[in-house]
């Protein structure tokens, strides 16, 4: 019994630091982002701030507030980054992998090469990337040494964006994607026959859907149409992201690989599959498992950028601008805490978005066992 | 022909994972005046070892700093997170597996949703710009992947040999240095690597929290990087320091670290 007691006091500083530090201060956040801390320059650094409560407003203002433009860019920002630099990373370590598999000479090799950039910091690999990128050098002169003419792509000195639409059309479009992705849900419970998920994702994704089309068409967030997409001055970030975690991507992939048993791909060969149908049938449905962590984790490290990018083109850069940047910025340039800790939560969010079902499917996976 | 393909194909791949670091080394070779955009290509003749002693110059106190802060924040970390591993998987009550799933939560969090709160609570208890303030941020947020590891790797130690040592009479210390710690040497490596590689690498804590005098290398390396006017030499001989000791970490113990990557690959 005494050890008993004895196993619980040992725990118990950290159940206590965790209880604080992560839940605590959530709380905390959650409620500083429904204050007005820092609206009022004479409250913002005193030692006692007189906050007062005002609700949702600073999430009003983040989202279709006049000021916020900045929030709204490094939104989207985020949301391009995230899904090309999971893309790269995924189709380039799957790629590397595949490669390797095949038992080139000098795997290990190859394989520590690949994997090296996992070792450094994401402010290195900014650094390094920063000077690769640079306009009039690094990367653009590399033609020059096999006599051709040099690259003229500003990279992260450009303004330019592509895919440019109204803020205004952003709950449309949420919708329309949501509904497509429910009626795709649909689609594929209907051909394993579970009807109760059929009627739901069907229902949800077609009242979206029709909502688009009709009432959706309505909604302003803005009384002004506001331009934003997809910028190109984040090409180099992306580069650089995937060249520092596609070398992770592959050493999952690798080891998923080597984890097919022989016998399975023996019995692809004897039925007669050619070598692309064995890869189509077989070994990518065997690494669809390692695709979803994998995208969990990237996505993680995607959402929370920052250190990249700080060291790419710095904070006061809005084309490569993203929600973690504006966060630091408003809270501990501007003192803005308020609206800061909203940016937070909002980042809680959708990590948790992210992270929950997976976590959730996880556990079932080893109640089942 | 395939042969050609795929020895091609990494080859190119090569390439893309190192010229950036041939890059990186011949400009730190270089003398200022040297640099110029058009050849920056071109190796330096003769390299200019300077760049080295300038940079180290500048950044030896705060590649102290990160020394120190790393090193203590990952023997703390590895410390905290035997004794939770060994409660967890040996001495289990009511409970224990829900809070457990709660502590893991915290690995999960982006920081960003914390670090207002935690700026102000490093301040009010005095620790703000301290490098112990940024030890017990690293190590209090350490504690759901060390506990995570340690708890994996004793759950495979049987309890039978907890229970032998309970009848010989061992208490709970007991048991923990007489069976558990002889038999951890590989959880500790693994876990001491992850540790090591993430607080030294680690930006976001360091920034907010630091002033210039307990600053890590990689804030100074983003500051001077991102400063007008800089002559590239130096940021790259900073960017090759900051990497050092990490890198020296996989080269030398690669196995152990592509473990940790993988145990911990949920924390990203």
């Amino acid at each position: 019994m005494r050890d008993r007691i004895t196993a619980f006091l040992v725990l118990l500083p950290s159940l206590l630091a965790v209880g604080i530090f992560v839940y605590g201060f959530i709380g905390q956040n959650l409620w500083v982002s429904l204050t007005d801390w820092g609206k009022d320059p004479a409250q913002a650094l005193a030692l006692h701030p007189k906050l007062r409560f005002l609700g949702l407003e600073n999430y009003r203002e983040l989202f279709t507030g006049f000021v916020d433009v900045r929030f709204r860019q490094s939104a989207i920002n985020l949301l391009f980054f995230t899904l090309f630099f999971m893309a790269g990373s995924l189709g380039l370590g799957l790629l590397l992998a595949l490669a390797l598999d095949r038992g080139p000479k000098g795997e290990g090799f190859f394989r520590t090469v690949f994997l090296f950039p996992m070792a450094l910091s994401f402010v290195v690999t900014g650094t390094i990337w920063r000077w690769l990128l640079q306009p009039q050098g690094g990367v653009n002169v590399l033609p020059t040494l096999f006599g051709l003419p040099p690259l003229s792509f500003p990279w992260l000195t450009t303004r330019e964006q592509a895919l440019v639409f109204d803020w205004n059309r952003l709950p449309l479009y949420t919708a329309l994607v949501v509904g497509l992705v429910l009626l795709h849900v649909a689609w594929r419970a209907y051909r394993e026959g579970e009807r109760r998920r059929l009627l739901w994702s069907a229902a949800s994704g077609g009242v979206l859907l029709l909502w688009a089309l009709t009432l959706g068409q309505r909604v302003h967030l803005l009384p002004y149409p506001e331009p934003h997409g997809l910028s190109l001055a984040l090409v180099g970030v992306i580069l650089a992201a995937v060249w520092q975690m596609s070398g992770y991507t592959m050493a999952l992939y690798l080891a998923g690989l080597r984890g097919i048993p022989v016998e399975v791909l023996e019995a692809a060969k004897v039925d007669g599959a050619s070598e692309w149908q064995t890869y189509r049938h077989v070994v990518f449905p065997l690494l669809a498992p390692i695709t979803l962590s994998a995208m969990i984790v990237l996505g993680h490290i995607a959402l929370k950028i920052f250190d990249l990018v700080f060291a790419m083109a710095g904070l006061d850069y809005a084309p490569t601008d993203v929600p973690a940047i504006y966060m630091y910025l408003l809270a501990f340039r501007g003192n803005q805490f308020a609206k800061g800790a909203a940016i937070g939560i909002l980042l809680l969010l959708l990590v948790a978005v992210v992270v929950i079902p997976y976590l959730a499917s996880q556990l079932r996976r080893e109640v089942r066992r | 022909m395939g042969r050609v393909l795929l020895y091609g194909f990494l080859l190119l791949a090569t390439l893309f994972f190192l010229l950036p670091v041939y890059l990186v080394v011949l400009t730190a070779l270089k003398e200022p005046a040297q640099i110029t955009l058009d050849t920056v290509w071109r190796w330096p003749s003769p390299p200019y070892w300077e760049s080295f002693r300038i940079a180290w110059e500048a950044f030896r106190p705060k590649f102290q700093n990160s020394l120190v802060l790393a090193l203590s924040a990952t023997c703390l970390s590895a410390l905290v997170g035997a004794l939770n591993g060994y409660v967890l998987a040996k001495w289990p009550f009511r409970g224990s597996g829900l809070l457990f799933a709660l502590m893991l939560f915290g690995m999960f969090i982006p920081y960003q949703s914390v670090l207002i709160p935690l700026f102000h609570f490093v301040k009010a208890i005095g620790l703000y710009g301290t490098l112990s303030g940024l030890v017990l941020v690293h190590v209090v947020y350490g504690i759901p992947i060390v506990t995570l590891i340690f708890k994996n790797y004793y759950s495979e130690i049987p309890d039978e040999l907890v229970e032998a040592a309970r009848i010989d009479g061992a208490g709970f210390f007991g048991v923990f240095r007489r069976v558990i710690l002889p038999l951890s040497a590989p959880a500790f490596v693994v876990v001491a690597i992850w540790q090591f590689t993430q607080i030294w690498n680690e930006f976001l804590f360091a920034v907010t929290l630091t002033r210039p005098e307990s600053q890590p290398i990689t804030v100074a390396l983003a500051q001077l990087a991102g400063g007008e006017a800089v002559k590239w030499n130096l940021p790259m001989a900073g960017a090759i320091l900051a990497a050092l000791p990490t890198l020296l970490v996989y080269i030398l113990l690669g196995r152990y670290f592509l473990r940790g990557l993988l145990a911990g690959s949920v924390k990203g």
